[in-house]
């Protein structure tokens, strides 16, 4: 079961933090800066999977951001690690070519796409045209 | 928006206000604004809130978008998941949103499959063809071409159904073979590069590995685990090891395949590698491998990253040693080195149960006063050093070990042994804890006049301290160094095998209690019902539902909501003496756990088997042992041997040592583990008798009730039956008996008690009756019904179900409504030629409080007997299924003690009685209940009152009292054994029964709803 997605930058900001699991609001800054650390403090030819307290982190990084997945033990961690690919992918589809700006900007549009993807901790839909499909349909309301 | 509402918990006031929106906007038109909605509610939403909108949510099943549907069924999911009775009714709607031609909707139909298989896998093994054959379509590349990742068909979606058919197939030959093709052509079409198809092939070869065994598909699999441990891609070597660690622990061979590459893990850069190698050789421990694996994982604890790793090693460590230490002298050094590198982060229970080791002790006296001495030797000189890095537990370990066992030493007298503790007392660092656990020490200790002298000194030091305890400690120190014979009273030497006796009801404080009530102090309340208080205090007004109360109701006075009657009422029946119990029920677990007999019999055990093997090998030397055994363990790898690489064969071959050994004899894991429990089992049967024997006092005489049968047969013959007769008669009567034990019970009470008093002369008789009946050979056919003690008999009574089976004995039980008391009937029964010694009935439960009934415990069982047990059980929390769970302990005719478990489910429904009010009790009881449950179930329509139709099939089928019908809507009321009222109010409503009950029981309503259910679907 996934239990949060973070994306940060190095300079370890938060870009987006999604929770699946209730995490205090005042534990996850703590959270978030020891996840950080973890995954900078790592080279490319380390693996991509940390142990964490009692669960793994799963780390993909993109230039300048990372992307951070925390799941529990009987997670199949290189799915998770595709899956981030395919998060990633989408959200290049909708923004082409997606930078942290658009992510900063648009942090709506970037949480309607995660919900479409992952709810209550588990994979809902992978399809990218599926994912896309109620974001592109908000869009056309808005703009009509 | 979201990013809001995601931060807060559900079930407050936003959900709240959000939740109106919702269902406006599950009503509205736009597909959008449905669209949104459907996604809001399976994130964040309410249990309580759940049947006002469940029936939106089921119209949504049925929309011609699939994004609609597929929303719906992600809705439905986190119904399930929150509360699973409510959706109860519509698994079909599942089963429809699995066959959808939509692939996205089966795709979240899957996540409430996977769920429910998992809590019960017996229930749907009849989907596995289905399961099969959508996986078959998907990796076949039936899907539309936009379900590809990386030109990989539904990856994820594999992914789930291979977890599915998994929990199917596990330890099910049949279902196995159903998937065993579509597993085949998964690892064939999923030989591509890609990480994803990686991600694929590890779920296959778990699945493999955990549902019925194939060969052909097991070496497939072998296969793939060896590509990814030996793959360069250190993601993938992670999951190789991972899967590896799964798969030794059905077939432990596979390690030996694998050794080199587990050694060169074992020193790889980064450390989740080797963590995870560690975890896997600690699958593969046994007592010949366990000397150099500890080595391993000490030597990564002392560079041990984080406090987690740390205490997670550390406790597999501690076990490790308990079950599998070669000597004395090493298990002593590390357990030293874990209480050192572990500190005092890691679980209090391993000092615990290290403690309870020294003191429980093994069979023999002489190696326990070996071990015992060792570690005090070995506390001694660790004292003598460097003692300011010790951490605080493991001075307390230290002292207490000092305290008890020091007079075994005669190297170091006590005087030393006193310095030592003082020099402990005066360091900076030792918190009052610990200062307290070494005064207890020295208490032990202090004797003659040197001794003596330094407690008195130590002793003026803390009898003023500001520590309450410390001083308490002090003053004991102070009295009791004065007072030899005092001491001698209060700690006798060697006193830790005596049971102590705990006041659980804690029932010597009453007179201090009822002073202090005398005195105006206000009662006791418990946390949970002062919660319930104030909860109640919170809801007040935010009821919308109650304008909609029935007219019977507010015709009759709505009180306040606040009127302290219904209040105490409810405080009353939630139970003081329920909780009581309940607390003290779980306090003894507490202990039972903490204390655990593994570590004292894995001891025992690994001290057996070690002996042979130290025969065998130096086992402390590694590197040496190799020579000769060396040639059996690596035949399994052919690898070349440079010279370089020749320490790590070394190494190899030490750590498989044991599991090449033994897997040439079976796949080891399995037997090895049921050969270990059994030896448990074994051991464990003594001690296990001896702590309960306070708490546990089995039941009636086996022998009594035979007679008692026998004695009103005779009875009915003549009382003054000639005793020859009797016995003879005695075998092959007993299945004609259960007639006459009927008729029985209408004999007035004198005849019985003098039948009684008659048996009791005779007692001799007994024996030669079953001595006789041996000697006939005759095979009586022991039915237990016959053996219903005669005040029961004619009760209603459930039918008696077998329990388990145990060598010769033979288990049943039933339960009987006597009254207000549900008694629990168990029933064993000897069918072997020989008597059955030391037999000890136990049960638990952690939702039931059982209590024994009957005075004598039986100890032993002849021959061709059966003993009846009885226990009068009380709900203490209630589930839709209560289960009592059993162990039976007896001694073979060979000498060898067995144990059983066994389990014995009732539903709820047996607790439930009509609770007899009128409409006007109804109304003010309604108002003081806090926990509701509202839900629609169907109505049963008989034709012409469905309502009165409906109600009273509940009213008899669960034993409900109705208390009105007008109209539309009726009212019922039941209890819970004993006192715990549940009120139920029903109403017709657009064809359907809306129900709404409350308790003053949390979990009762929603029980109660559930059989409901049950009774109106079965109609």
């Amino acid at each position: 079961m996934i239990k949060f997605l973070l994306m940060v930058n190095r300079q370890g900001q938060t870009r987006l933090s999604r929770y699946y699991q209730p995490v205090e609001l005042t534990k996850r800054a703590a959270l978030e800066a020891d996840v950080v650390r973890f995954c900078l403090s790592r080279n490319k030819e380390q693996c991509s999977f940390v142990e964490y307290k009692d669960f793994r982190l799963i780390y993909r990084q993109y230039a300048a951001l990372y992307i951070v997945v925390g799941v529990t033990d009987a997670e199949n961690e290189l799915s998770i690690y595709e899956l981030v690919h395919n998060f990633v992918e989408v959200l290049d589809k909708y923004f082409s070519r997606v930078s942290e700006l658009d992510i900063m900007f648009n942090l709506d549009r970037v949480h309607i796409i995660l919900d479409e993807i992952i709810q209550n901790g588990h994979i809902v839909e992978t399809n990218k045209s599926r994912i896309l499909a109620p974001l592109t349909a908000l869009d056309k309301m808005a703009d009509g | 928006m979201k990013r809001l509402s995601s931060t807060f918990m559900p079930s407050n006031w936003l959900s709240r206000a959000q939740r109106w929106r919702k269902e406006l906007d599950l009503q509205s038109t736009n597909l959008i604004e449905v669209c949104m909605a459907l996604t809001v509610v399976s994130q964040i939403f309410p249990k309580e809130m759940i049947p006002a909108i469940l029936p939106l949510v089921e119209e949504k099943l049925n929309h011609p978008k699939e994004i609609i549907r597929r929303k719906a069924v992600l809705a439905l999911y986190k119904f399930y998941l929150i509360a699973p009775n409510q959706v109860q009714h519509i698994h079909n709607k599942f089963r429809k949103a699995l066959c959808d031609k939509d692939p996205g909707v089966m795709t979240a139909s899957l996540h409430i499959y996977l769920q429910m298989i998992q809590e019960n896998p017996e229930g749907y093994k009849d989907l596995t063809g289905s399961f099969v054959n959508i996986l078959k379509q998907v990796v076949g590349g039936k899907l539309p071409i936009d379900f590809n990742y990386h030109s990989v068909p539904a990856p994820w979606l594999q992914i789930h159904l291979l977890r599915i058919l998994s929990f199917l197939g596990k330890n099910d030959l049949r279902t196995s073979e159903l998937i065993y093709e579509v597993l085949d052509e998964s690892l064939r079409r999923a030989e591509m590069n890609r990480n994803i198809t990686y991600a694929i092939l590890y779920e296959c070869v778990k699945c493999i590995y955990t549902i019925h065994p194939k060969s052909n598909l097991l070496e497939k699999a072998a296969k793939c685990i060896g590509n990814f441990v030996l793959s360069p891609d250190i993601n993938l070597k992670y999951l190789g090891l991972k899967a590896l660690t799964y798969v030794i622990q059905q077939d432990p061979k596979m390690a030996l395949q694998h050794q080199m590459t587990i050694i060169e893990c074992l020193d790889h850069p980064d450390l989740i590698i080797k963590r995870e190698t560690l975890e896997l050789l600690f699958r593969i421990t046994n007592a010949q491998n366990v000397v150099v694996i500890v080595e391993k994982m000490l030597e990564f604890l002392q560079n041990s990253p984080d406090d987690y790793t740390t205490i997670d090693l550390v406790g597999k460590v501690a076990e490790l040693a308990e079950k599998y230490a070669p000597d004395n002298e090493w298990f002593i050094e590390t357990m030293n080195t874990v209480f050192s590198l572990g500190g005092d982060t890691m679980q209090p229970d391993i000092p615990n149960s290290f403690l309870k080791l020294l003191s429980e002790g093994f069979d023999s006296v002489e190696e326990d006063r070996k071990l015992r001495l060792f570690a005090v030797d070995s506390y001694v000189s660790l004292l003598q050093g460097e003692t300011r890095k010790l951490p605080q537990c493991f001075l307390q370990v230290i002292s207490w070990v000092l305290g008890e066992y020091s007079h075994l030493s005669e190297d170091h007298n006590r005087s030393t042994v006193l310095r030592l503790l003082e020099k402990l007392l005066d360091m900076k660092q030792t918190s009052s804890e610990t200062k307290c656990w070494i005064l207890m020490a020295m208490t032990k200790l202090c004797e003659g006049t040197a001794g003596v002298c330094v407690a008195q000194q130590v002793s003026e030091t803390y009898i003023s301290s500001m520590d309450t305890v410390l001083r308490q400690r002090a003053q004991e120190l102070q009295h009791l160094s004065q007072d030899s014979e005092l001491r001698e009273e209060v700690l006798p030497r060697d006193s830790g095998l005596d049971p102590m006796e705990i006041d659980s009801s804690l029932s010597f404080l009453d007179e201090f209690v009822s002073g202090a009530l005398a005195a105006g102090a206000a009662p006791y309340k418990p946390p949970h019902q002062r919660q319930e208080e104030l909860a109640e205090a919170k809801v007040l007004s935010l009821e919308p539902y109650g304008l909609a109360l029935p007219i019977s109701m507010s015709s009759c006075s709505i009180t306040d909501r606040h009127s302290p009657t219904p209040l105490s009422m409810s405080s009353g029946l939630s139970g003081d003496s329920t909780d009581v119990s309940h607390r003290a029920g779980l306090k003894l677990d507490g202990v039972q756990r903490v204390w655990g007999r593994d570590g004292y019999l894995a001891k025992k055990e690994s001290v057996e088997e070690a002996a042979p093997v130290q025969g065998l090998t130096p086992v402390h030397s590694p590197s040496l042992q190799n020579e000769g055994d060396g040639s059996h363990s690596q035949t399994p790898t052919p690898t070349p041997t440079p010279e370089p690489d020749r320490e790590k064969e070394q190494l190899a071959s030490s750590l498989f040592f044991g599991v090449s050994s033994q897997s040439s004899v079976c796949l080891m894991g399995k037997p090895d583990s049921t050969f270990n429990r059994r030896r448990k089992a074994k051991v464990q049967a003594p001690g296990v008798t001896e702590q309960l024997s306070s708490s546990v006092a089995p039941v009636s005489n086996a022998v009594d009730n035979l007679l008692c049968n026998n004695l009103q047969d005779s009875n009915i013959n003549s009382v003054s039956a000639a005793s020859s007769k009797q016995t003879c008669e005695l075998s092959p009567r007993v299945p004609a008996a259960n007639g006459t034990c009927n008729t029985d019970c209408g004999l007035p009470e004198s005849d019985r008690k003098r039948s009684n008093l008659s048996i009791s002369r005779d007692n001799g008789l007994v024996d030669a009756d079953s001595a006789l009946s041996e000697d006939q050979g005759s095979r009586s056919d022991l039915c237990p019904s016959s053996y219903l003690p005669a005040e029961l008999c004619g009760l209603y009574r459930s039918e008696i179900a077998p329990l388990c089976t145990a060598h010769s004995l033979e288990l049943s039980a039933c339960h009987v409504h006597q009254g207000d008391d549900m008694i629990l009937i168990i029933f064993i029964s000897n069918s072997s030629d020989s008597q059955v010694l030391q037999i000890r009935l136990d049960l638990k439960s952690e939702q039931l409080k059982v209590t024994c009934v009957s005075d004598s415990s039986v100890e032993n069982i002849k021959s061709h007997t059966v003993a009846v047990y009885q226990y009068s059980l009380a709900v203490k929390r209630p589930g839709v299924d209560v289960e009592v769970d059993g162990t039976l302990s007896f001694l073979l005719p060979a000498g060898t003690p067995q144990t059983k478990h066994f389990s014995y489910k009732l539903p709820l429904t047996a607790f439930i009685r009509p609770l007899l009010i009128s409409t006007e009790e109804y109304g003010t009881m309604w108002l003081g209940f806090s926990h509701e449950v509202k839900q629609n179930l169907t109505l049963v329509d008989d034709g012409c009152e469905p309502l009165t139709f409906t109600l009273n099939l509940l009213k008899n089928r669960l034993q409900l009292h109705l208390v009105e019908i007008i109209g539309l809507e009726g009212i019922l009321a039941c209890r819970l054994l004993q006192n715990q009222p549940c009120l139920m109010h029903c109403r017709v409503h657009a064809g359907a029964l809306a129900v709404w009950l409350r308790s003053p029981v949390p979990e009762l309503p929603d029980c109660l709803v559930y059989h409901c259910q049950r009774v109106l679907q079965e109609k």
